[in-house]
């Protein structure tokens, strides 16, 4: 199989004051051209974490391993930092989660669209600045050209956000990592920016790694859904694998959450997983959601390995097939 | 606007009358600055115990509508009253203990060097509510309410994740114990199970202490759980106002209709819908003339674009079209 992108145990650990945080705790995932992978679970379980560990953009504190990390083919664990950001610049690109954090305030948006493209691509700036009004119209900006001379902070959220959508296409890459990308958007311009994304996609076949707590984008978009919970993947399917037959607890739980259009009452209680995530620090003991699952069993203190449920659909969970009715997590 | 008839002034939170306010936008080195109407003459009530949702295109006020309610943003015109006495006559304290925000972007709104604990009591500090020993009671039994584990107590926000923001961020807000929140996408940076609790909390809260909600939210399946009334900005303008259920049930409008159609439900056997929006998103420096929403409208007629329509009763709410005019019905026919 040669997949675009291929993650073998990839782990992150972050030395904290109490001891050792491994806040991602051996993710496997292969990615082909053209392909993308929703990943959904908790806040905190390490998603942006994953994500930027495959950028090479962790924090300094943050140790990153792995088993392998390929991408094209080319081994990225082993790249200096300088052949690590050529790539970043073209191959792959990120939409971070804070688009104020990875925008830079001192400069327009013009220029921070624009510049990279004529470092990395070195096209004249005229040809970039094409690109970025093309773009900007693209994801939805009206009077591009003007908006290229406004600053980050006289945006709205969700300008912010398109932007940094815009710039991360500046370049054509071959993989995008999206943290998030469409949390601020309204659902007609969502509807809009993923339309495009998907078209371009298919275009160029470009893939994606897709981190949402959205479901319903999820549905929507993702070849294939992994879901993640306390820094590992708990569940992977397609997409109506997860929604038509999840499996692990944790997944039924988080699909019990949402509300409904037409079928939640209003104010109704939704779903909830209680409890919390285990602190990860010097790592979990076990099934890291035990402690939150009603089906919890003596087998959960040893840490199931992700064992196939059919056709690519994979689960780590003791129990087989569990039928988790609602009842049962209002009472756990 | 008509519906001040049904609500005494004493049940009435707050209140906007005409309200717009007008950022310059700066057209390049050369060019003169050109105003950028963010709110167009708003007039909207928030009634007490109620759960007010608000909706509408990003970049179209939202947030400047909340923070003119919080006293952040001055109108450029306008009225803004608060518990039916002018916004103008008291001070922040007083302003701070009945009205509270809760942001949308839980990295800018923390500051990134300060603890959890600093974090949660600075309302607190800033405003010298209650004895400093009683704080550490406050702060533990908020974190417990948000659902942040007791050891984050003395992390800083850089160590934490988005969800785990907003959870301090809305422990601040509510250790005021104020009346109104001003929610700006509360959990658009949560994922589900979290956002459920959230919810869960927010309505316990209401219950509990009767807590009156602004909830400005993008998923619109949230405000339909949570909102008693809806409003539905485009373009700096309500176009639409109504209860709830009539809202989602039979939007008028035709933007709040194309709004109800982007509704992404969980379901893997549909596309991403092809909303007949796209193409010609407006330029708030330079607005459509008449209805602002007409070059993307199916039904416009030239009607639209000359006149600028005015609110029609829709009783209870009304609705900002000239398609739901009998008047201007008789007019186009
Ligand atoms: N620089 C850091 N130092 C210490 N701990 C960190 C750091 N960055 C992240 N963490 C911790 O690592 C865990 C995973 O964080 P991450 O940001 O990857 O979560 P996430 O899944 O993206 O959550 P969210 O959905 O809220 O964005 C969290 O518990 C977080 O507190
Ligand atoms: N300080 C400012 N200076 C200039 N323009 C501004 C400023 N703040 C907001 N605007 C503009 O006012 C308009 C409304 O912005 P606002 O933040 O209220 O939108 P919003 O409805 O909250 O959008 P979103 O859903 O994306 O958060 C936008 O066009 C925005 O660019
Ligand atoms: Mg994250
Ligand atoms: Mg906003």
């Amino acid at each position: 199989m040669n997949s675009l992108l291929s993650v073998r145990n990839l782990r992150v650990e972050i030395p904290v004051g109490a001891g050792l945080l491994k806040p991602v705790r051996g993710i496997s995932l292969d990615l082909n051209k053209g392909e993308t992978l929703c990943i959904v679970g908790e806040s905190g379980c390490g998603k942006s974490l994953t994500s930027l560990a495959l950028m090479g953009l962790l924090p300094k504190v943050a140790r990153c391993s792995g088993d392998r990390l390929s991408f094209g083919g080319q081994d990225l664990l082993g790249l200096t930092e300088r052949q690590m950001a050529r790539l970043r610049g073209r191959a792959i690109s990120m939409v971070f989660q804070e688009p104020m954090t990875s925008l830079n305030p001192a400069y327009t948006i013009g220029d921070q669209l624009i510049e990279g493209m004529i470092r990395h691509d070195g096209v004249s700036r005229a040809k970039a600045r094409d690109r970025a009004i093309f773009l900007l119209e693209k994801v939805g900006i009206t009077a591009a050209a003007s908006r290229l001379s406004q600053f980050p902070h006289q945006l709205s959220g969700g300008l912010r956000q398109r932007v940094m959508i815009a710039m991360s296409l500046m370049c054509g890459p071959d993989l995008i990592i999206a943290d998030e990308p469409t949390t601020a958007l309204d659902v007609t311009i969502q509807a809009k920016i993923l339309r495009m994304m998907k078209d371009l996609q298919a275009e160029l076949g470009m893939a994606m790694v897709f981190i949402t707590h959205d479901l319903g984008v999820v549905a929507r978009i993702a070849d294939r859904i992994a879901v993640m919970y306390a820094g590992i993947f708990v569940e992977t399917g397609t997409a109506r694998q997860i929604f038509d037959t999840p499996t692990h607890p944790y997944t039924k739980g988080l699909l019990s959450c949402l509300p409904v259009p037409g079928k939640t009452k209003l104010g109704a209680r939704l779903g909830a997983v209680p409890g919390v995530v285990p602190a990860l620090i010097g790592g979990v003991q076990g099934c890291g959601f035990a402690s939150r699952c009603p089906l919890r069993q003596a087998a959960c203190d040893i840490e199931p390995e992700l064992s196939e449920r059919g056709d690519g659909h994979s689960c780590r969970c003791v129990h087989d097939t569990p039928t988790l009715r609602k009842a049962e997590w209002a009472t756990a | 606007m008509g519906d001040r008839m049904m609500a005494e002034p004493q049940d009435i939170a707050l209140e906007l009358s005409g309200v717009s306010k007008t950022y310059q936008i700066s057209q390049g080195l050369f060019a003169a600055s050109k105003p950028l109407r963010a709110l167009d003459n708003i007039s909207l009530q928030l009634r007490r115990g109620e759960v007010l949702g608000l909706v509408g295109e990003s970049g179209c006020g939202k947030s400047t509508l909340a923070k003119v309610l919080l006293g952040l943003e001055k109108p450029t015109r306008g009225d803004v009253r608060i518990f039916d006495q002018p916004f103008g006559s008291h001070d922040r304290k007083w302003i701070a203990r009945r009205i509270q925000p809760i942001f949308q972007d839980p990295y800018s709104s923390l500051n990134p060097r300060k603890s959890v604990r600093e974090i949660i009591t600075l309302p607190l500090r800033v405003h010298s509510v209650g004895k400093t020993s009683g704080w550490n009671d406050g702060v533990s039994r908020m974190l417990d309410l948000v659902g942040l584990p007791q050891r984050l107590i003395d992390a800083n926000p850089s160590q934490m994740s988005g969800g785990q923001r907003q959870r301090v961020a809305i422990a601040r807000a509510l250790i005021m114990r104020p009346e109104v929140v001003i929610c700006d996408e509360p959990t658009s940076a949560l994922d589900v199970s979290v956002q459920s609790q959230i919810l869960n909390l927010l309505m316990d809260l209401r219950d509990e202490l009767g807590l009156t909600y602004l909830f400005i939210s993008h998923n619109l399946a949230v405000v339909e759980h949570i909102a008693s009334r809806v409003a539905v900005m485009y373009l700096g303008r309500v176009v639409e106002q109504g209860p709830a259920a009539r809202i989602f049930e039979t939007p008028k409008h035709p933007y709040a209709v194309a709004l109800l159609d982007s509704i992404l439900t969980p379901d893997p056997s549909m596309d991403v819908p092809d909303v007949d929006l796209d193409g010609n998103f407006p330029n708030p420096v330079d607005p459509p003339s008449g209805c602002t929403f007409h070059p993307r409208c199916a039904s416009a007629t030239s009607l639209c674009s000359r006149l600028r329509p005015e609110p029609v009763q829709q009783a209870p709410g009304f609705v900002t079209c000239h398609l739901h005019d009998p008047n201007q019905q008789k007019d186009m026919a």
